[in-house]
């Protein structure tokens, strides 16, 4: 499944999602004709169970699919469509098809069969017709909410992606249903944790292949830059990061089973590939010069996401001040057994 | 290079199976060593525990099991020595041995060869050293200048070795030397399975900065090998050291030698950490998770009979800035100075961890020449 998933999007992507079209999409433009290619083939629907309409894959899957997204730069909500459908599948409700994606953050609340409060920092919120949100409480329920007729205040991250609020007025869901048991009110911010770490990696990739090339091109003192050692060494290190970031989601996604999000792992691939976009988006630069600076060199496509991406769904910080609190409270002889095991307890009821 | 060669790999569950039972070995064996011997794991060297594990079936694992090995895949290996390590068991004597020695003498050795060592590193009995760094040749091992002449049936060899962790109690050297008439750089050499019991060897210790004795210097004055002290082919010696250093740079040495300074820096901090130590434990909790991810691939890769030279250097250099940190964070996150006499466990481990951490970018290759590495394999030499 995995190399037909991938080889199927990359041929997608090489077609479609130039840089030319990523450029001519910021500011919040969505890219119709993408979009429908992307939809016809199906995968926004790839995690919904065949019962659901979807195609029943698993997570381990559809890594290397959100990977591509971050080394293409998609200026889509394709990572967050698969999210969405996934957790609606997951709590027994039909996946979605059209124009979806999450609303991991919010003041969401649920009264009387109606939903009302903000949904920010939504990915393309204005743009999209369909919402799937988790209205936190004693029971937190999943929600599917269109967004039509619903006030829209439009904001973008640093990439310029579309990252909006949306106010919604006792609106009544399209489907709804119960969290289901072993899922939390933040499971679309851990999901979405898991995404960004794999969409960084990509974008690392695309650092990195993008770097290697310039500084085998550009000569300067009459040989290429390449055959410096300095240069080399910052090389080196951008790659050392970019293989942590890879195999850090790679674990998160495969370790993640259709009925839930592995928790630990996801948490720590977003720590590290948070880390590593930093790190590598300054050692891009570095040895792209003052080229790389330009709007016109598509560098920026990818830097600009690694510094966007690096904060959403849970920052370095966040996701590693909960790490360390769990690792804390479980005392030095629970830390060990928690990196062989997988298995992190305590990480619920910690300080965030 | 591919950083997709970096194929996330789960331990089979029939590896795993020992680890309950090494655990409990260990809980039992270790219950009275304190943390400050704990935290000299890898150097810490007792030949009567690792008689204990050889009995256990624990070194030499991966090895056949007609030459006293296990016959068990390396991942159950690795699971040994990572509890091993992560429990601070001192590892020292028989190390060098499971990790290199044993597998270059299988893979290179003849059949007399192996009958001869593996068994014995099986049971825990011969402990090996490795002798490649030379005065003036450190990084540049090609540079090399020990050289053995063939004299009749025999080999005579002359030069000086340095920084051979455990010459002075070892059995053995696997030694890098100069074999070819004329030859330089990397062409011409060879390697010796050296008997250190031998007359024309001086061993020297040299005593580190912490004052203890681990290396050591290794004189050879015309000693003299049979023809079959020699391992692999004459003038090979370059490709075979090659091929060992992949063993050498990936294991979960390369990334746990401080983890007895996380341990007891989690107890210090105790179980409120305030927002800055926990943010900084669940940083180093996330990074080590990943590096035994990126291990296990290339522990993976081993198993396939790859050779992930490239791979092993990326785990390498990356777990050596990870080690190192440790002891900057737990220094920065604490108001424990360091003792190294008197104080509490943290405060001893400390003193030693930030002692040792310069080590950790120098002994298997420098982080200069293992960034060296990783770039060539990305097509920038
Ligand atoms: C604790 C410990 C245990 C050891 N155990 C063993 C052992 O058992 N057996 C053994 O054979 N050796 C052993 N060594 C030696 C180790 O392999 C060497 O220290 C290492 O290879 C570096 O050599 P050097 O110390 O001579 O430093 P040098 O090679 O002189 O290097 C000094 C500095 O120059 C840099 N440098 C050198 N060449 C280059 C270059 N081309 N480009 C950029 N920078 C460069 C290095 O990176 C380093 O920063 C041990 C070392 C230590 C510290």
């Amino acid at each position: 499944m995995r190399e037909i998933f991938d080889s199927t999007i990359e041929r997608l992507f090489l077609d479609l999602v130039t840089p030319q079209a990523v450029m001519s999409c910021e500011g919040g433009v969505w890219p119709e004709a993408m979009w429908d290619a992307i939809e016809e083939s199906g995968f926004t629907l790839a995690l919904a169970p065949e019962s659901a309409g979807g195609a029943g894959a698993a997570w381990a899957d559809v890594c290397g699919i959100v990977r591509l997204a971050g080394r293409f730069s998609l200026p889509l909500p394709l990572p967050e469509a698969m999210l969405a459908n996934w957790l609606l599948g997951v709590s027994g409700l039909q996946g979605c098809g059209g124009r979806l994606t999450i609303g991991a953050q919010g003041t969401l609340r649920f009264e009387n069969g109606t939903v009302s409060g903000e949904a920010i920092d939504v990915p393309w919120g204005s743009e999209v017709d369909f919402i799937v949100a988790v209205i936190a409480g004693d029971e937190p329920r999943v929600v599917l909410l269109s967004t039509y007729g619903v006030q829209k205040i439009h904001g973008a991250n640093i990439a310029g992606e579309p990252r909006d609020t949306l106010v919604f007025n006792e609106v009544v869901p399209l489907a709804t249903e119960l969290l289901p048991l072993g899922l939390y009110d933040d499971v679309l911010r851990l999901g979405g944790a898991m995404l960004r770490s794999a969409q960084i990696a990509g974008a690392l990739e695309c650092g990195l292949a993008l770097t290697t090339t310039y500084a085998g091109e550009r000569v300067q003192f009459g040989k290429p830059i390449a055959s410096f050692q300095a240069i080399q060494h910052q090389v080196s290190v951008l790659a050392e990061h970019t293989a942590a970031s890879a195999i850090a989601a790679e674990a998160a996604f495969a370790e993640s089973s259709n009925e839930r999000l592995a928790e630990f792992f996801s948490m720590a691939a977003k720590i590290c590939s948070s880390e590593a976009a930093g790190i590598g988006a300054g050692i891009a630069h570095a040895v792209h010069g003052a080229i790389g600076f330009t709007h016109e060199h598509a560098l920026h496509l990818t830097t600009r996401r690694l510094w966007a991406w690096r904060s959403e769904f849970g920052s370095l910080t966040e996701w590693s001040k909960k790490l360390g609190y769990a690792a804390c409270s479980g005392g030095a002889k629970e830390f060990w057994p928690a990196i062989t095991s997988g298995q992190l307890h305590n990480l619920k009821g910690v300080p965030a | 290079m591919s950083i997709d060669q970096f194929k996330y790999s789960r331990i089979p569950p029939e590896a795993e199976a020992v680890r309950g039972e090494v655990r409990a070995f260990l809980a039992d064996a270790l219950k009275d060593n304190p943390a400050i011997r704990r935290a000299n794991s890898w150097m810490g060297f007792d030949a009567e525990f690792s008689r204990k594990l050889g009995a256990r079936g624990w070194i030499g694992m991966a090895l056949p099991k007609r030459y006293g090995g296990g016959d068990a895949s390396p991942f159950a290996r690795y699971v040994v020595i990572e509890e091993l390590l992560a429990a601070g068991a001192p590892v020292s004597a028989h190390w060098f041995a499971d990790r290199q020695s044993g597998p270059q003498i299988l893979h290179y050795g003849t059949d007399v060869q192996r009958e001869k060592h593996l068994p014995a590193i099986c049971r825990g009995e011969q402990f090996f050293c490795i002798g490649m760094s030379e005065p003036n040749s450190g990084s540049d091992l090609a540079s090399i200048k020990t050289r053995a002449r063939r004299e009749g049936d025999k080999w005579v060899v002359n030069g000086q070795k340095v920084w051979t962790t455990n010459a002075h109690r070892s059995h053995y050297m696997i030694a890098l030397v100069r074999t070819g008439e004329n030859s330089s750089r990397n062409q011409g050499l060879s390697q010796f399975i050296i008997d250190l019991s031998l007359p024309g060897i001086t061993i020297r210790p040299i005593k580190d900065l912490t004052g203890s004795e681990h290396f050591n210097e290794v004189f050879f004055d015309e000693l003299v090998l049979d023809a079959d002290a020699l391992i692999g082919t004459e003038g090979q010696g370059w490709a075979q050291v090659t091929a060992e250093l992949a063993f050498e740079r990936s294991g979960p040495e390369r990334f746990l030698s401080s983890i007895a300074l996380i341990h007891t820096l989690i107890d210090a901090v105790g179980c409120k950490p305030d927002a800055l130590q926990a943010k900084e434990i669940g940083r180093l909790m996330a990074r080590l998770l990943t590096l035994r991810h990126m291990s296990l691939a290339v522990t993976s890769q081993l198993a396939a009979g790859q050779n992930p030279a490239w791979e092993a250097s990326v785990v390498k250099d990356f777990g050596a800035v990870f080690e190192q940190e440790i002891s900057e964070l737990a220094q920065l996150l604490c108001d424990i100075s360091p003792k190294i006499e008197g104080g509490s466990d943290h405060a001893q481990v400390l003193a030693y961890l930030t002692q040792m951490a310069p080590s950790f970018s120098l002994r298997g290759g420098t982080r200069e020449i293992l960034r060296g590495i990783i770039a060539r394999g990305l097509g920038m030499r």
